[in-house]
């Protein structure tokens, strides 16, 4: 019988990952990895597709996925839910396979902070990771109080609904409790901010909701923009679908709001009259998730400067920023961009860390709206590197054609269900 | 004896777990055919084996996957967003693409 040494039992405790913080032995986890140790921080679709792609990419990369939650709810297909065309567990997905299938060391724990000196982070429960490379991918975050009187707490009564999940449930609640008549109002920031086409996708589906169960409510949308995403062929749909329904107000109009009056469910334009609203969706301001923040990686706007070939920080070495959080222009704050800036990403590190060429960076955004259960539009764009940073290829993407018949649009509402399917097994499955 | 305790804690504990090390599997190569094709496993599922009602890629005909992205690259083949995806690419990324896909398993 041979001997175990102590190296050898910290080894085998390594295989435990997440729990050997458990064992009062925190960094010991990490003690061998021939690769090269990756942490990421935050496992929405650019963390879990960075994770899951480094681990495709080189099987001798630790790679520890920092999450704070067990499941993760994708705010695509949340608005689907609002519209009641599917339920909350149909977005919400687990790190079962990310664990057991495909070698990732899943860390249900919040990072609150990061010692870029000394190549660490530092976990709530007191735990730290050692890392030769790290990924934060932390999305997005409330500018609380940038809309007078909207902080966390009003969040509660007037939903944001701009995470999935409890957010997600209230604004459902309180459409569900509604009465027939009343008045939604959805508040649509200004640029950037995460899913250009999403406030719009939302009141398409709430109207869908409102049409069957609540015919004679109404929808506004102030908007603190002139235009939207999209914007001809969402007009075209609620033309076609529902008809009265819905009225956008944009910036020119008085749409920008700069309070809101919980209390009486009132949102306080920045002229014209105030508005009540028998449910108010207010959707604020936003900066990235706030770990950027605290490790040193934003910018005097709130978002993460970065090198768009590698998407390593412009600010903190060994530190690379995807998805919402970082200002990859022209690519949208989207799911799928997110998921394409994983991967890209993931094929930097591997070729950092084992001395490789990296290949030239080929990045794709693919978003489908569905503005019926039967109407589906899309935007698409082909990315690669310019002199300056990504780039969009000429001639290449651009929206669904204003002049398209129903099949269309029937078959790209088919393709959106299809598109989540495919990415959300290509990264949680 | 101290050593056997310890290696009897370690193997329950993996056990308890059921934490064992993934078996290594083959680590795909850095490439630029990996790197254009990740874009499209987005849509069309991880190696091109799509779980919807997104056509399947996995391993087609590289002489029928470059054609049918040609076909919608020239607007010959109607589409509703492939037309938009294929004109971001050259002929020779095509090709590319085509033969990583043909090399997957459908399964």
């Amino acid at each position: 019988m041979s001997r175990i040494t102590r190296r050898d039992f910290v080894y085998s405790v390594g295989a435990l990952g997440a729990t050997t913080s458990v064992l009062g032995w925190p960094a010991l986890g990490q003690a061998k990895a021939t690769g090269g140790r990756v942490v990421v921080i935050g496992g929405g679709f650019g963390g879990a597709s960075c994770a899951r792609y480094l681990r495709r990419l080189s099987t001798d990369i630790e790679v520890t996925l920092v999450e704070r939650n067990s499941t993760f709810t994708t705010c695509p297909f949340s608005n689907a839910v609002l519209g009641g065309l599917y339920d909350m567990d149909f977005i919400t997905h687990d790190y079962k396979a990310l664990r057991d299938d495909h070698g990732v060391k899943v860390v249900h724990d919040s990072a609150v902070d990061v010692d870029p000196d000394a190549r660490t982070v530092h976990l709530a429960d007191g735990a730290s990771l050692e890392y030769d490379r790290l990924v934060v991918s932390p999305g997005i975050d409330i500018r609380w109080r940038a809309i007078e009187g909207y902080d966390e707490a009003a969040s509660k009564t007037m939903p944001h609904a701009w995470k999935a999940g409890k957010q997600t449930t209230i604004l459902q609640k309180q459409l569900e409790a509604m009465p027939d008549g009343g008045v939604v109002i959805i508040a649509a920031p200004p640029n950037p901010f995460r899913c250009p086409p999403g406030p719009y996708e939302r009141a398409s589906l709430i109207a869908h909701y409102l049409k069957h169960n609540k015919p004679r409510s109404k929808i506004l949308i102030f908007d603190a923009k002139p235009k939207f995403s999209k914007q001809p062929l969402f007009e075209q749909g609620w033309q076609a679908l529902y008809p009265g329904i819905i009225e956008w107000i944009s910036e020119e109009e008085g749409g920008a709001i700069e309070g809101v009056d919980v209390n009486a469910n009132t949102i306080i334009p920045t002229f014209g009259e105030r508005q009540r609203g028998d449910v108010v969706n207010v959707i604020p301001p936003q900066k990235a998730g706030t770990i950027a923040e605290v490790a040193g990686l934003t910018d005097d706007n709130g978002w993460c400067p970065i090198d768009q070939r590698t998407f390593e920080s412009r600010q903190q070495k060994d530190v690379h920023v995807i998805g919402d959080a970082a200002i990859a222009t022209p690519m949208p704050k989207s799911g799928f961009a997110a998921s394409s800036q994983g991967k890209v990403c993931a094929t930097a590190i591997v070729a950092s860390l084992s001395g490789q060429d990296m290949p030239e960076p080929s990045l794709v955004n693919t978003c489908y709206s569905l503005v019926g259960p039967d109407y589906g539009i899309s935007v698409a764009a082909v990315y690669r590197l310019g002199d300056d940073g990504i780039v969009a290829v000429e001639g290449a993407g651009g929206v669904s054609p204003k002049e398209a018949d129903a099949g269309f649009r029937v078959a790209e509402s088919r393709y959106a269900v299809g598109w989540y399917q495919s990415i959300t097994a290509d990264i949680w499955g | 004896m101290m050593q056997t305790s310890i290696r009897l804690f370690t193997i329950a504990l993996i056990l308890a777990t059921g934490l064992l090390f993934v078996p290594a599997s083959e680590a795909e190569e850095l490439s630029r055919a990996a790197m254009l094709s990740a874009s499209c496993e987005g849509c069309h599922g991880t190696y091109g084996r799509s779980p919807g009602v997104i056509p399947p890629i996995a391993g087609k005909s590289a002489d029928y996957l470059r054609e049918t992205l040609e076909r919608f690259r020239s607007g010959d083949t109607n589409s509703t967003v492939m037309g938009r995806h294929a004109k971001g690419y050259s002929e020779d990324e095509i090709r590319l693409i085509a033969e990583y896909f043909s090399k997957q398993s459908e399964q």
